[in-house]
């Protein structure tokens, strides 16, 4: 790739969408009514496992006011299969989510709905239904899940992938997989130091502020409108058609404003129940869920128990590292183990290894993606381990990472060479930095850790229209969660010449958009962004022509330089045309311009990031507080620098709450007893310092800019950086987290 | 059910509602008075994204019974900015990029208001502790503070 200057890309221009933002104007999911509106409320089982008997709806069904009522067999049980965000989704467990058929599989799991005329008087409804259940034994973690004689959730489930041995009988191990390279017995023979540990870490959530949201109206002519908040418009769409049987075609999704996502807002959790309570009633139906209901129904992500070895040579090169990953799926398969077998030792080259991965039901909540789904909790165990073989052989954790550190032609334990890789720059970044030079105080500690992430590709499509006065619009169908329609306009204005404040971004319906998959992944800026760069060169190209035009020149006469059309090639000294000059004559030279592509791109290139942290720790409490953190990435080319900024320090937070604080907390019955932000410890602005960042620019060469997807990579340091600072400050190699007070103070009782 | 009629001053305009006797402030204004822009978090008083500014107090509206709005002042995300121009919070959030999906954004700026009306030049620690009560999952809060603090001096300087 050509070194290139940009004339807009690399500012800061305030978002588009910033002023109803901060007025109070943006409409998100909960926000959005509609004349004749119902309101469902959902029954969900008082049980982590059950059998369902028999669901008696007559009590609320008679009530003035309700208007449907719907259980489990109002959602016929589908087999159909739907590609979507990072890999397939099994539309029968989702639908079985939505409404129980049969089983309940983890408190909170829905059995019935009910829509009427307030929402007082559908809970109430809602309350009145009687289900009858059959108790059965639930099971709470991978250890139990796995044991003899264990409770079983589905009979009919097989290991999918490459099972350990052939199926012999019912199990809860719903996959397995391995990676595997060299020889891994003569790789720890070779090794002059060899550190095993168990790791553990605790289901955290996602935590968007906004709860799920939407409205749907089934139409008499079967045309159905849903407005919801998403990260995927499409994904909702096709998994509602998929679970209903409705042709695509037939239903348009309407995204609002989305307050949050991180991966929880892909899958369908009301809409579906919703659109089948306004078909039987006649009229819309909006559903909100409580804070409660998103904490016992929605996302978590996996908790994990991970058994990992590292062999070392005594100068630092590591020669062989296995690894054992057992993640908690919730109640259906699904849980990114694959994700962490691949991303496990992604940061290093290491000749010898053996990864297996499982994906283990367990009676809680069905696990949803959560930013680099997967790989934050395999970087807390190989950093944690990394940074106890170098102080063990006495090196500087920079130097020892950058003695294994992968580069560009080295393979990725998933199979495919590196491209361009910023991550040594990354390490050399680290060393430069002034937080890893500070000095440390009494009760402080610091801690480095590195992290990988894929980065998402996949379809987008992008329209930008050119108005008569020269400015123009850009339309796409991903909700702008953090900034994006703010760097999809910077791109048009860097392509076309204009300034970006003459650039209109509007994230469309499911009807005006062309297909486009998920906001997530890291994918927009990169994916969707190149569809719009493309589309925008599609208008330049078509004003290249109307220049031609208007100078009776062929088109290969017009060049553009600096946003004008310029003649070329002995077309004559006429003067340049802005892009203003030629709109004002798009009437006469042809009509209207709009620029379109669609693009189906491969996965980023993978992104590397490192964070350090300063934990301060009260050894008489375990309390403790992080005085410094720095976050490093390399994001490829930052189109809007403060929201790539933004992404990092989120990320940073993100990763430092699962890390201290947040964890599903289960009764021996299988019940959340944490389910609000009171009790489930998100971080606050008093938790914090400010995270600094430095953002390394090492150019993706698949996208036009070098766009490399910048969202996902920042969560995954923060667990073995904080666990790091911890081992520094008190002298513990902490394996569990989250490194909570109760926690930490076991941890230094032992220790004395 | 029976309702309740609630007259109270919002924004700076009289305005009057009926409502149940159970209904939070927070329901009220958003499903009786039409001003969406206060956010529904938790409904526990734990999330600050539905700060309002009641009779010159920050409360969160879904712990505050609508009724209890009779006779007051409330001051909601809806009426920070005066008139055309944005309140120099607002302003500060645009330029320092401080909201990402911007949900919590609208409980910020109202707290926000109520920390710069009490406290005109707080330190970085201040503001961070008055925030304490407002969740943001997206912004590790870095960008908010930067922000507040650059309306603090903003404000200070335009009326010195």
């Amino acid at each position: 790739m050509s070194e290139r200057s940009y004339t807009q890309v690399g500012t800061r221009p305030v978002r588009h969408d910033g002023l109803d933002k901060v007025t109070g104007r943006a409409n998100y999911g909960a926000d959005f009514s509609l004349p004749g509106m119902l309101h469902g409320a959902l029954v969900r089982s008082p049980y982590a496992h059950a059998r369902i008997l028999s669901i008696d709806t007559s009590a609320a069904a008679s009530m003035p006011g309700v208007k449907a009522v719907v259980t489990g067999k109002d959602i016929a049980e589908t087999s159909a299969k739907l590609m979507m965000g990072e890999g397939a989704i099994d539309l029968h467990d989702v639908g079985d989510n939505l409404l129980a058929h049969g089983k309940v599989l983890y408190h909170g799991h829905p059995v019935a709905a009910v829509a009427a005329t307030s929402l007082d008087l559908a809970r109430e409804a809602a309350s009145r239904i009687k289900v009858e259940y059959e108790r059965l034994a639930p099971v709470e973690s991978v250890d139990q899940a796995i044991a003899p004689g264990a409770p079983i959730l589905d009979d009919k489930l097989v290991t999918a992938g490459q099972p350990s041995s052939a199926p012999k009988g019912p199990t809860n191990i719903a996959g397995r997989m391995e990676l595997r390279r060299g020889d891994l017995d003569r790789g720890f023979a070779d090794a002059d130091l060899i550190v095993e540990r168990e790791f553990r870490t605790a289901a955290t959530h996602q935590g968007y502020i906004e709860p799920h949201a939407c409205v749907a109206r089934h139409g008499q002519d079967g045309q159905v409108v849903v407005w919801c908040s998403t990260q995927g418009p499409f994904a909702v769409r096709d998994a509602c058609a998929g679970i209903l049987g409705i042709d695509a075609s037939r239903i348009k999704v309407i995204p609002s404003e989305i307050g949050g996502g991180f991966g929880g807002k892909i899958s369908v959790y009301l809409e579906p129940v919703a659109i089948v309570l306004s078909r039987k009633s006649g009229r819309p139906v909006k559903m909100v869920m409580t804070r409660e209901e998103v904490f016992r129904a929605t996302g978590p992500t996996s908790a994990t128990k991970i058994l990992m070895k590292l062999g070392a040579k005594r100068d630092g090169t590591l020669v062989a590292a296995s690894a054992s990953l057992w993640y908690e799926a919730g109640a259906y398969r699904g849980s990114p183990s694959g994700a962490g077998a691949m991303c496990c030792f992604a940061c290093y080259n290491i000749p010898n290894f053996f990864i297996e991965a499982y994906d283990v039901l367990v009676n809680k909540p069905k696990v949803a993606a959560y930013r680099a789904p997967g790989s934050p909790m395999v970087s807390f165990a190989v950093e944690s381990l990394l940074d106890e073989i170098s102080r063990t052989l006495g090196f500087d954790p920079i130097e020892i990472r950058l003695k294994n550190a992968v580069k560009e032609g080295d393979r990725a334990p998933y199979g495919p060479a590196y491209g361009p890789i910023g991550f040594r720059q990354v390490l050399e970044a680290a060393q430069a930095h002034p937080h890893w030079h500070a000095e440390l105080g009494p009760n402080e500690g610091r801690g480095l850790a590195c992290g990988f992430w894929f980065n998402a590709g996949m379809n987008s499509s992008a329209t930008v229209m050119l108005n008569s006065d020269g400015s123009a619009g850009v339309i796409t169908g991903n909700p702008d969660i953090g900034g994006t329609r703010v760097a999809q306009a910077l791109m048009v204005a860097e392509e076309l010449g204009i300034p970006v404040e003459r650039v209109r971004p509007t994230v469309a319906d499911t009807d005006v958009a062309g297909y486009t998959d998920v906001t997530g992944g890291s994918r927009v800026c990169y994916a969707t962004g190149a569809a719009v760069i493309e589309a925008a060169r599609d208008v330049r190209e078509q004003l290249r022509a109307r220049a031609a035009k208007i100078w009776n020149v062929p088109v290969e006469k017009v060049g553009w330089k600096d946003g004008q059309a310029v003649p070329q090639d002995g077309a004559g000294d006429q003067k340049p045309l802005s892009v203003v000059d030629i709109a004002a004559k798009l009437s006469h030279t042809g009509g209207p311009v709009i620029g379109r592509a669609s693009v189906n791109l491969p996965m980023a290139g993978p992104a590397f990031g490192l964070h350090i942290c300063d934990l301060q720790v009260d050894k008489e409490t375990g309390q403790s507080k992080v005085l410094r953190y720095t976050a490093i990435q390399d994001v490829g080319k930052a189109v809007h620098p403060s929201f790539v900024e933004g992404q990092m320090q989120g990320g940073a937070a993100q990763g430092i709450g699962w890390a201290l604080n947040e964890e599903y907390i289960f009764n021996r019955d299988g019940v959340m007893e944490n389910p609000g932000f009171l009790d489930y410890r998100m971080p606050v602005a008093s938790d914090l310092p400010m995270i600094d960042t430095v953002l390394v620019e090492v150019p993706n060469p698949l996208h036009p800019y070098g766009v490399r997807g910048v969202g996902e990579v920042p969560i995954v340091p923060p667990l073995a950086a904080v666990a790091n600072a911890m081992r520094d400050a008190t002298g513990i190699r902490y394996t569990e987290l989250p490194l909570s007070p109760p926690r930490v103070l076991e941890g230094l009782a032992q220790s004395d | 059910m029976d309702t309740i009629r609630v007259q109270t001053t919002i924004n700076g305009e009289a305005v009057e509602f009926l409502c149940e006797g159970h209904e939070t402030l927070l329901t009220a204004l958003r499903d009786r008075v039409g001003l969406t822009g206060t956010k529904e978090g938790c409904a526990t008083g734990d999330c600050g994204a539905c700060s309002v500014i009641m009779s010159e107090r920050l409360v969160p509206s879904c712990l505050v019974l609508a009724p209890e709005a009779e006779g007051r002042t409330i001051t909601t995300i809806e009426g920070i900015a005066n008139g055309s121009g944005l309140h120099p919070l607002q302003q500060a959030f645009l330029t320092h990029s401080a909201l990402q999906c911007g949900v919590c954004t609208p409980g910020f700026i109202v707290a926000g208001k109520a920390l710069l009306d009490a406290n005109p030049n707080p330190t970085e620690t201040e503001v961070r502790y008055w925030l304490a009560g407002n969740l943001c999952r997206c912004t590790g809060y870095d960008k908010i503070i930067r922000a507040v603090l650059d309306a603090a001096d903003h404000m200070r300087r335009s009326q010195a």
